[in-house]
């Protein structure tokens, strides 16, 4: 199917030779780009020359088993700024001593000067630590050639939502980006499970560092079959949230590096801050989803492991997640046929997400679907992708601001839902002027982009180029009619930028 | 079930197209004055009626706010953090409003002013008969106003189709996104507030923007969008100079409600707002604490809407106040609460009968739990709803069938004027 289409677009190099394969818009749908070219976008976070060059001399097929398998290194002159970050330079553990000196340093306070003084450093500091972490997904969403990963782990992050301004998470969500959702963006979802389940970050948000037997709270519990697994309605009642509750007993964190007294019992486990105390384990039966566990007694987190399996592999789970996944490629709710087939592939191959995600991305569907309205990331995200390839933007933070105003900032989501897959959720009347605002930003060149933040130095000055060589040979014979005339209609350079950043072509993948 | 659903569909597609027809013509017309006229028959002042809805995101902990103070066991199961039963002689102690409840005394300079002017009332044991638990698919069905067994897919939401059934007079939704409470076939504005000053862009650019959408799926929403980011900054350039000399010193919710206020008054007759936070499972406080600053916060923005209302706008208003459920009866583990089922609505504004307790109650005791974990529902929230529209709007049973299918409209004597 896809090698069929190949040679329609790619043989012919002229992208215009498939222009006949227009789609219909639909209310909530818009087809920006025709062929394949709308295919590539929607496999990456926004073309650009480079990821268009690949996908032309790879043909579809290589280029995604590529995408799916392969993890290239970043451009050196990424990878040295990332590396220069504080959260490159330090240890999770590192991080919290420094965290609890902070600490210190208000409670030992002698005036009210100094404790305030004390107070903003320790803002100052946990506000750096998860900046550090918007710097190094940016640069990684504008400048890595995984960009199909890249996009996944805003997937899953948003999938395993937490949220940045609660407790010390701030602290401990670049670990959790970095070491529990990317490394398994394209692996085993039953892992990827395992991995939120054990972060710190994931036992702080959803209290269950405080689930002890006899103190039960039921909030993770809950949230790990409704939203991470299983799905809303998927047949578990209120006492399956408790049973399950109940299992996750004892597992919780400890950021004292202290020994505790329980480190001596069999079954202790402290891995970094994570810690299974079995003291704080309820040992009685459980049943859950009708299956029995028996009170594991000393070797209690087995017991967990076998609940994560036992979740992992309900057919439920197999639709939620597929569903999930197409929802956010689709943009709408998908049909049933679809959910079916990466479900079926999902289940086949044991939670194997590459190759569930490999059904969607190859599917009819798929590459003569409508295009889906960006949510704020992959509309940022892509007009960057596409103003400053080969430029390097030193400076984050105005992108970071971008997000924020349009109601999406990185780690910034309360609620454990994460932000919503449909497109209709991101254009309102309010957010499509919202959408221009944030377009104008981006597009009047004075955006601060190549400024030094203080953390990284400046890149020099730029001003966005969007009117580039291989804009008028690749995309612009793809755009509509009308756009290119109101274009034409610019009374400026930034005023042809804020245009085309507000262009259908640009708010749709 | 497809034929009866078909036969039903037919004439509701045919008083949609009127409805359009209509919508229309009054736009074409005399705007906001045809909303009135088409009113008029039904003997209220409805085109001055206002409806504000306050959706608190998160399920709030009704129990500590209306409190039980009768209930030995609400003390016996909550030993951290239940609320000090009424005592003149404890300012952290429940102030008493009858011989079962009082509030929480984080609203003695707030709230509990307009209980004593009869602008505010409760109705305990409100909710829904979904009992997923779920906050998301909660929040969602409420806002749909459909019943636990509907799929909640494409059927828009229950305030966007009052309006529709109202002949659509001015709503907004002051949230970031468009809420799902109002979508539906007419678009609804949103705007966060804190985006309400200046206009974005001049008229010529304006017309730029809306020519790309030309044609496109989008092109009507750009397009009011554009004009309504115009007028709203217009409608409040008088107060952000007044806030410039320092009149205005909110901040947060309150200063947003302050703007809400403005806007309702001069214009919107629909309003929705959400507020977010209230999921409290650890340390929630009791007179202090977390719940106690939302309330804080919470009551002053309601405060603040009433005044920059003033009073003859607000004679004319309704505040309802809703939450997807409560939570556990008894304390957690972590001195928070959990999950739970029935929840307290509140409702405030010059048309509402206050300084009462509306609906029906139950004894409050750990016997009377539902699932023996949460309060009962006994009045569910689309009979609620709709008997309160009913009495706000005069709608008839079938524009209630309508706004809510398949409830029947449970009337609870809230409302002054009431024109049903």
């Amino acid at each position: 199917m896809l090698k069929k289409t190949l040679l329609l677009c790619v043989a012919g190099m002229l992208l215009s030779a498939c222009q006949n394969l227009t789609v219909t818009p639909s209310p909530d749908s818009y087809a920006p780009f025709q062929c394949n070219l709308h295919w590539l976008e929607r496999c990456t976070l926004g073309v650009n020359e480079a990821a268009f060059e690949r996908w032309q001399s790879q043909g579809s097929d290589k280029w995604l088993d590529g995408q799916l398998k392969t993890t290239h290194p970043l451009p050196p002159e990424i990878q040295q700024r990332v590396d220069a970050l504080d959260i490159s330079q330090q240890s999770l553990q590192r991080i919290l001593a420094h965290a609890s000196d902070l600490k210190a340093a208000i409670d030992a306070a002698q005036t009210d000067e100094a404790r305030e003084a004390a107070r903003k450093s320790q803002r100052e500091y946990e506000n750096g630590i998860v900046q550090d972490a918007m710097r190094r997904n940016l640069w990684r969403a504008v400048y890595s050639q995984d960009s199909l990963r890249e996009r996944m782990t805003w997937f899953w992050f948003n999938h395993f939502n937490v949220f940045s301004g609660k407790a010390n998470l701030r602290y401990l969500i670049p670990d959790y980006e970095e070491n529990a959702i990317r490394p398994h963006a394209l692996g085993k979802f039953s892992e990827l499970v395992m991995a939120t389940l054990k972060h710190p970050a994931m036992l702080v948000y959803l209290d269950n560092a405080q689930n002890a037997a006899g103190k039960i709270n039921e909030n993770y519990a809950r949230e790990l079959m409704e939203l991470h697994t299983l799905g809303v309605n998927a047949g578990y009642t209120q006492q399956d949230v408790q049973e399950l509750a109940r299992i996750l007993t004892g597992v919780g964190v400890n950021f004292s590096e202290k020994p505790k007294p329980a480190a001596k019992l069999t079954g202790y486990i402290l891995d970094g801050a994570f810690e299974f105390n079995p003291r704080r384990h309820d040992t009685g039966d459980k049943v859950l989803l009708g299956h029995k566990f028996h009170g594991a007694g000393f070797n209690g987190f087995n017991e967990v492991e076998q609940a994560v399996k036992l979740l992992c592999r309900q057919s439920a789970t197999a639709k939620h997640i597929s569903t999930q996944m197409a929802a956010y490629f689709l943009g709408k709710e998908p049909a049933a046929p679809l959910v079916n087939a990466m479900a079926a592939t999902f289940q086949k191959s044991d939670g194997d997400i590459a190759a569930t995600l490999k059904v969607l991305l190859t599917s009819q569907v798929l590459q003569q679907n409508a295009g889906s309205f960006k949510d704020p990331y992959r509309y940022v995200v892509a007009a960057l992708r596409q103003g400053y390839e080969g430029r390097i933007i030193s400076n984050m933070k105005p992108a970071m601001n971008w997000l924020n105003q349009m109601g999406e900032p990185l780690y910034g989501k309360l609620t454990p839902d994460g932000y919503s897959m449909l497109g209709e959720a991101w254009s309102s009347e309010g957010q499509m002027v919202k959408r221009f605002e944030i377009a104008r930003a981006i597009g009047s060149g004075g955006a601060g982009l190549f400024d030094s933040d203080g953390k990284s130095s400046s890149s020099g000055a730029g001003f966005p180029g969007f009117q580039s060589r291989f804009f008028y040979r690749a995309i612009e014979p793809q755009i509509s009619a009308n756009t290119r005339d109101v274009l034409n209609l610019a009374g400026s350079q930034q005023e042809w930028n804020l245009l085309w950043l507000s262009s259908p072509e640009m708010m749709y993948d | 079930m497809t034929e009866i659903s078909d036969r039903q569909a037919l004439p509701d597609l045919q008083r949609r197209r009127l409805l359009q027809l209509m919508g229309g013509l009054l736009i074409a017309s005399t705007g906001l004055l045809s909303y009135g006229r088409l009113w008029a028959a039904s003997g209220g002042n409805a085109s001055q009626t206002r409806l504000l809805v306050v959706f608190l995101r998160g399920a709030y902990d009704a129990a500590n706010v209306l409190v039980p103070y009768r209930s030995a066991d609400y003390y016996r199961l909550r030993p951290n953090i239940a609320i000090p039963a009424p005592d003149a002689a404890n300012p952290k102690s429940a102030i008493q409003l009858d011989e079962q409840w009082a509030l929480h005394p984080v609203l003695r300079e707030s709230l509990y002013p307009l209980w004593q002017k009869d602008e505010l009332a409760f109705i305990p044991f409100a909710g829904t008969n979904d009992t997923s638990r779920s906050h998301f698919e909660t929040q969602d069905r409420i806002e749909a106003g459909l019943d636990e067994h509907a799929s909640l897919t494409e059927q828009g939401g229950f305030l966007a189709r009052l309006n529709a059934e109202l002949g659509q007079p001015a709503s907004i939704a002051f949230t970031a996104q468009l809420p799902v409470i109002f979508t539906g076939e007419v678009t609804v504005p949103n705007l966060a507030l804190r985006d309400a000053g200046k206009a974005p862009f001049d008229a010529r650019q304006s017309n730029l923007l809306s020519a790309l959408y030309k044609g496109q799926p989008n092109e009507e929403k750009v397009k009011s969008g554009l004009q309504m980011r115009q007028e709203v900054a217009s409608m409040l350039a008088d107060e952000m100079q007044a806030a410039s000399r320092g009149a205005v010193s909110a901040k947060g919710f309150e200063l947003e409600a302050r703007h809400m206020g403005k806007l309702m008054r001069d214009h919107y007759k629909i309003g929705f707002v959400d507020v977010g936070g209230w999921d409290t499972h650890v340390n929630e406080g009791s007179s202090q604490g977390l719940l106690a600053n939302l309330l804080g916060n919470l009551s002053r923005g309601l405060v603040s809407f009433k005044e920059e209302m003033g009073p003859a706008a607000w004679q004319e208003t309704t505040v309802l106040v809703i939450s997807e459920f409560g939570r556990t009866f008894r304390e957690n583990g972590n001195r928070g609460t959990d999950h739970g089922h029935g929840t307290v609505y509140w409702l405030m504004g010059g048309k509402v009968k206050g300084g009462r307790i509306l609906g029906d109650q139950v004894k409050i005791a750990e016997s009377t739990l539902f699932q023996k974990r949460d309060y009962v529902v006994l009045n569910e929230y689309r009979s609620v709803i709709g008997g309160l529209l009913q009495n706000l709007y005069g709608l008839d049973r079938q524009q209630l069938g309508r706004i809510f299918p398949g409830a029947s409209p449970k009337n609870l004597g809230a409302i002054y004027g009431d024109i049903s």
